[in-house]
């Protein structure tokens, strides 16, 4: 255990979250992940391995795909993070979201909020990725369940929808 | 992995003069780039701070410059922008190959190359959570007093497992530190030390501010096993640089990663100069890699497999370079 200081510093957060403004008071030594989990509510954020290896906790943070997990929330101050929650627009699917859905490239669901995170990121800079690019972008998140051609069919499918 | 952060300051200085003043007003304070590592060290229990010092804030850190044919490249440079640069890939390959393997794409975008350069030693007895490593009484390296890989030993084995180092190492790097001393500039080289313990050459207070590249390199490659294509450090890296003139070695540079406790350049390949890369040289330079690559236990792969594998990938990439400068 540290030896810390028993008052934890709080300090004002202001971030854009899924693309709307937003202020929290938020100690220093709070992680990104249970920000957006616990204060912001949005608990399609997945905590899997806690220690930066499995990629479930894939966010954006400035279109660049990050891991939650060992990112400090106040290291967010003026950026924009963008979680699964904010792709879908009034309760629409994006053709990426769908393309999981109908390429079944979820399977227990777990690590599918990470996996489409970092899709998207991928398919923001390169809308037309080869097999082997998308293979890259996804290769720090980890499925459990070892669905990994299909997820990567999932992304074709979205690419090939929106080109 | 259940230690929290709680009652963690972070300052946020904006300049390097000021990133110096909050560590030496708050001595045993550490500086955090990407915190790829530290953080993840920390929430297992590792490196107890009261305070980081963010340098994400500090312009300075995040340029590539050239400068008279070479490059200095800023330690807050990500190595995910290092991998895309496309002068880096030009020029210096081994380290754009390098860049473009450290551990997987979401860990690329928030890591930096001085963060690289600075990560910890790693072994199977230290990288475990907090109770892990109490119920084995810890180890040499933090709050134990016996080393589990060697326990007659009086030093710490963990490996160096950083991939940029051995690239940068074959390519001539130095680099610009800076402390409550002043500045300095000292070749990569001078930087680590074998002691799994205490890696690093630097003073308390003192970060990595530049990394400066020489211009002309000679064709360059790294490449490494792991256990599993991304995320997981290097079992071994190999990076190599050679120079041919009239289809025979001019220069010969070798370095490794992943083996011992400091990345560090193979010595005696000065004497292949003015040789043919043959079968005969080839053999040579695996028995080189062999003899100098010093892995313990410190991976869940043995110890004999990653030193033969060192040499096969040593050998690899020295045929591969030649055979390239031959077209």
């Amino acid at each position: 255990m540290h030896a810390l200081n028993p008052q934890p510093r709080k300090r004002l957060l202001r971030l854009t979250l899924n693309g709307r403004p937003r202020e929290d008071a938020v100690a220093d030594g709070v992680l990104l992940v249970d920000y957006l989990r616990e204060v912001a509510q949005l608990t399609g954020v997945k905590t899997g391995c806690d220690g930066g290896e499995c990629g479930a906790c894939t966010v954006l943070v400035d279109g660049e795909a990050v891991p939650s997990c060992i990112t400090l929330a106040v290291r967010c101050e003026d950026r924009s993070v963008e979680t699964i929650e904010g792709l879908a627009a009034q309760g629409r699917p994006t053709q990426l979201q769908r393309a999981f859905h109908e390429k079944l490239g979820t399977q227990c669901g777990f690590c599918t909020p990470g996996m489409i995170m970092a899709a998207e990121s991928l398919l923001r800079r390169n809308p037309t990725p080869t097999e082997a690019e998308i293979r890259t972008a996804l290769s720090g998140n980890l499925c459990r369940c070892t669905g990994y051609e299909k997820i990567i069919e999932s992304v074709q499918a979205a690419a090939r929808a929106t080109s | 992995m259940t230690t929290l952060l709680t009652g963690l300051r972070l300052a946020n200085p904006n300049s390097v003069e000021e990133a110096i003043a909050a560590c030496r007003d708050r001595p045993g304070s550490r500086f955090v780039a990407g915190g790829t590592d530290l953080l993840v060290n920390m929430r297992h229990g590792l490196s107890a701070t009261e305070q980081l010092i963010d340098l994400s804030g500090i312009d300075e850190l995040t340029m590539i410059a050239t400068n008279g044919g070479g490059v200095t490249i800023g330690a807050g440079v990500t190595v995910a922008a290092l991998a895309r640069s496309p002068g880096i890939a030009a020029q210096y390959r081994a380290l754009a190959e390098a860049a473009a393997g450290v551990a997987g794409p979401g860990h690329r975008n928030m890591a930096t190359v001085g963060g690289n350069l600075c990560q910890d030693t790693r072994c199977i007895y230290y990288n475990q959570s907090e109770w892990w490593r109490n119920a084995n009484s810890f180890c040499l390296k933090h709050r134990g007093e016996i080393c589990h890989v060697a326990p007659q030993g009086k030093r710490c084995h963990a490996a160096y497992s950083g991939d940029l180092a051995p690239a940068l190492l074959v390519l001539g790097a130095a680099i610009e530190i800076a402390g409550p001393q002043g500045r300095r500039t000292i070749p990569l080289s001078e930087l680590y030390v074998e002691d799994g313990l205490a890696h690093l050459a630097l003073a308390e207070g003192e970060l990595i501010l530049a990394i400066q590249l020489p211009p002309a390199p000679p064709p360059s490659a790294y490449t490494k096993v792991r256990v599993r294509g991304a995320i997981d450090f290097p079992l071994a890296g190999v990076a190599v640089a050679l120079a041919t003139a009239d289809a025979k070695v001019a220069s010969l540079q070798i370095a490794l990663t992943g083996t011992n406790s400091r990345p560090f350049v193979v010595a005696g390949t000065q004497d292949f100069a003015g040789r043919a890369v043959d079968e005969y040289l080839l053999k040579e330079i695996e028995r080189l890699v062999q003899k100098q690559a010093q892995p313990m236990r410190t991976t869940i792969a043995s110890a004999n497999y990653r030193r033969v594998a060192a040499a096969a990938l040593a050998r690899r990439l020295t045929a591969r370079l030649f055979a390239e400068s031959a077209v």
